[in-house]
């Protein structure tokens, strides 16, 4: 049994979660190998041979990779899958797009976005959002497997010397053509992957009282969130929402501010670290998954949450 | 042009799921059932390029038990031209649901296949992927804007950086977000002209594809709870909580 890991990088870096998806690739089995296919990508080729737990890494070069189009990455991933058990990715919008494309290549069921390996063919994995948790094993003869980052630990990322081996690229898939990639530069973390979110619901009454989200979300270096009733009154843009149709996030620290906590609101936060929810409706839902609860009106107490925030020394960042 | 669109049934995003008690699964008996949001998004896009005259005809298809007819049949209400119902029983595995689809798609011929970007009951977001790959088609996955031009589509992609823009070459899959459109209510004339409106019934097993599971399913349980919480005074204690207690500020 030996597992092959797609990572995912810049050209230039590892993306971050790809040490999170060698821990889970690990614990499957200890062979592991890493595969990173790219454009001038052998920095990271390097950084990904640094990783004490990953055994060998295949570099795959050409123009054609340079933008982690699937159709492109696939065929050479089905090729490299003959010698492996296990394909295994992130699942994050790299991993979502690809890891299906090679799965039905190779006539497996996917399994998706799990978030504990029990045994190297059986996992846990959220379903319904997450209000629900299935275990599930795998019957294919090679699994394909994409792991839900934050649910594993960033591996060790130094003091490894795995060989790096060179392997043909295949064909370039003409179907499909690049075209731009608009990041979004913000100052802020991140909404996914943010260590602190503070979330403001319909009880904001409007998306100029927003502003007071935004206030209390950068002192607190936070990313920030809005239930899909804020998004639906149109007070902020629905990249912001939070919930079952929006985004999971699992913070240190979540703060639900005017926020009832409709189950679909709360399947999107309810695996947050710590919760705090400030809703003058003592009766409000929210309060349910609360650990810390402040039956107040937001209105009054926002504006004093900022003064206290400010009598602090240092705040985390 | 002619615009193929899968759409699922599956549990009303509003509905608290509950777990069975013999952990088999969840609760579906008695519950409120709907079309798997973003499969919305994809059946309004669908209308729009139709209505812009730019596709001639819209097919919606769905793959499950009988009263997935329900969904084809609200796809009907907001503008599909007819349906296509695959009738199957039990646990379907977005590999078997792709390859009955790319059966669908030999039959119809369709210039674009659209489609949720995933499930929200399984969230397994694989289907329009591994369709894709079935058919060695290029695949535009969470798109949030879609340009016809010719025989091409420029997508906008919603990813974790940011937006990513591709142009992809017809016939072609494209799995949609969200952020697409605002999908139409279906307005109750529609809703009875749709009732006229032709569906074709097929059975997944005429079709020679094995829907036979390949993942067992153990046991499906209830997350974690999170133990009771409590309530503050004020906002300095809140505060002050926050910093000593938990530690999170």
């Amino acid at each position: 049994m030996s597992i092959l890991l797609v990572a995912e990088h810049s050209n230039k870096e590892l993306k971050p979660f790809t040490l999170n998806a060698v821990t889970a690739a690990s614990q499957m089995d200890t062979d592991l190998h890493a595969v990173i296919i790219g454009h001038n990508c052998g920095d990271a080729a390097k950084k990904l041979s640094d990783l004490p737990l990953v055994k060998k890494v295949i570099q795959v070069e050409a123009a054609h990779y340079e933008n982690f189009v699937a159709e492109n990455f696939a065929p050479v991933i089905v090729k490299l899958a003959e010698g492996y058990s296990h394909i295994v990715c992130s699942a994050n919008t790299f991993g979502k797009n690809l890891m299906p494309r090679i799965a039905a290549s190779l006539d497996t069921s996917q399994v998706s976005d799990i978030i504990k390996v029990i045994s190297s063919d059986t996992f846990l994995r959220p379903i319904y959002a997450g209000n629900a948790f299935a275990t599930v094993k795998s019957k294919d003869p090679k699994k394909c497997i994409t792991i839900r980052p934050t649910s594993f630990d960033p591996c060790e990322s130094s003091g490894g010397s795995a060989p790096i081996e060179n392997v043909e690229p295949s064909e370039e898939f003409n179907n499909t053509k690049f075209v731009k990639r608009e990041e979004i530069k913000s100052d802020r973390p991140e909404l996914g992957t943010a260590r602190v979110v503070v979330s403001g619901g319909r009880g904001m009454q409007s998306g100029d009282n927003f502003k007071l989200i935004t206030s209390v979300a950068d002192k607190l270096n936070a990313a920030i969130g809005a239930s899909r009733a804020a998004v639906d009154a149109g007070y902020i843009s629905n990249d912001h929402q939070v919930g079952q149709t929006g985004k999971v996030v699992v913070p240190d620290l979540y703060i639900a501010i005017g926020i009832s906590g409709a189950i679909q609101h709360l399947a999107g936060m309810k695996e947050s670290k710590v919760i705090v929810a400030i809703n003058k409706d003592g009766e409000a839902p929210i309060f349910s998954v609360a650990d810390y609860g402040l039956e107040a009106d937001l209105f009054e107490a926002l504006p004093q949450f900022i003064d206290e925030l400010n009598k602090l020394n240092t705040i985390q960042k | 042009m002619k615009i193929l669109v899968a759409v699922k049934r599956v549990i009303d995003y509003n509905v608290q799921i509950r777990v069975k008690e013999d952990n088999t699964g969840v609760v579906t008996d008695n519950v409120k059932m709907s079309t798997n949001p973003p499969d919305d998004n994809a059946i309004e896009e669908a209308v729009k390029i139709k209505e812009s005259g730019k596709a001639t005809e819209v097919v919606a298809v769905s793959v499950g038990e009988e009263k997935a007819q329900e969904t084809v049949r609200k796809a009907l209400a907001v503008g599909a031209d007819r349906g296509i119902l695959i009738k199957a029983d039990g646990i379907l595995e977005p590999l078997s649901v792709s390859k009955l689809l790319q059966k669908i798609v030999e039959k119809e011929k369709p210039d674009l296949v659209f489609m949720g970007k995933q499930a929200i009951d399984d969230d397994c977001n694989q289907t329009g992927q591994m369709l894709s790959a079935l058919l060695n088609w290029p695949q535009a996955t969470f798109a949030s804007k879609i340009k016809i031009k010719d025989q091409k589509l420029e997508v906008t992609r919603e990813i974790d950086e940011g937006l990513e823009t591709i142009e992809i070459n017809i016939p072609a899959i494209v799995t949609c977000d969200l952020r697409l459109n605002e999908p139409r209510y279906a307005s109750l004339p529609n809703i009875m002209k749709a009732k006229k409106k032709p569906i074709e019934q097929l059975n997944a097993s005429d079709l020679g594809v094995d829907t036979s599971p390949r993942i067992e399913q153990i046991k499906v349980e209830e997350p974690p709870k999170r133990k009771a919480g409590i309530k503050v005074k004020n906002v300095a204690e809140l505060v002050q909580k926050l910093k000593n207690e938990a530690k999170v500020i």
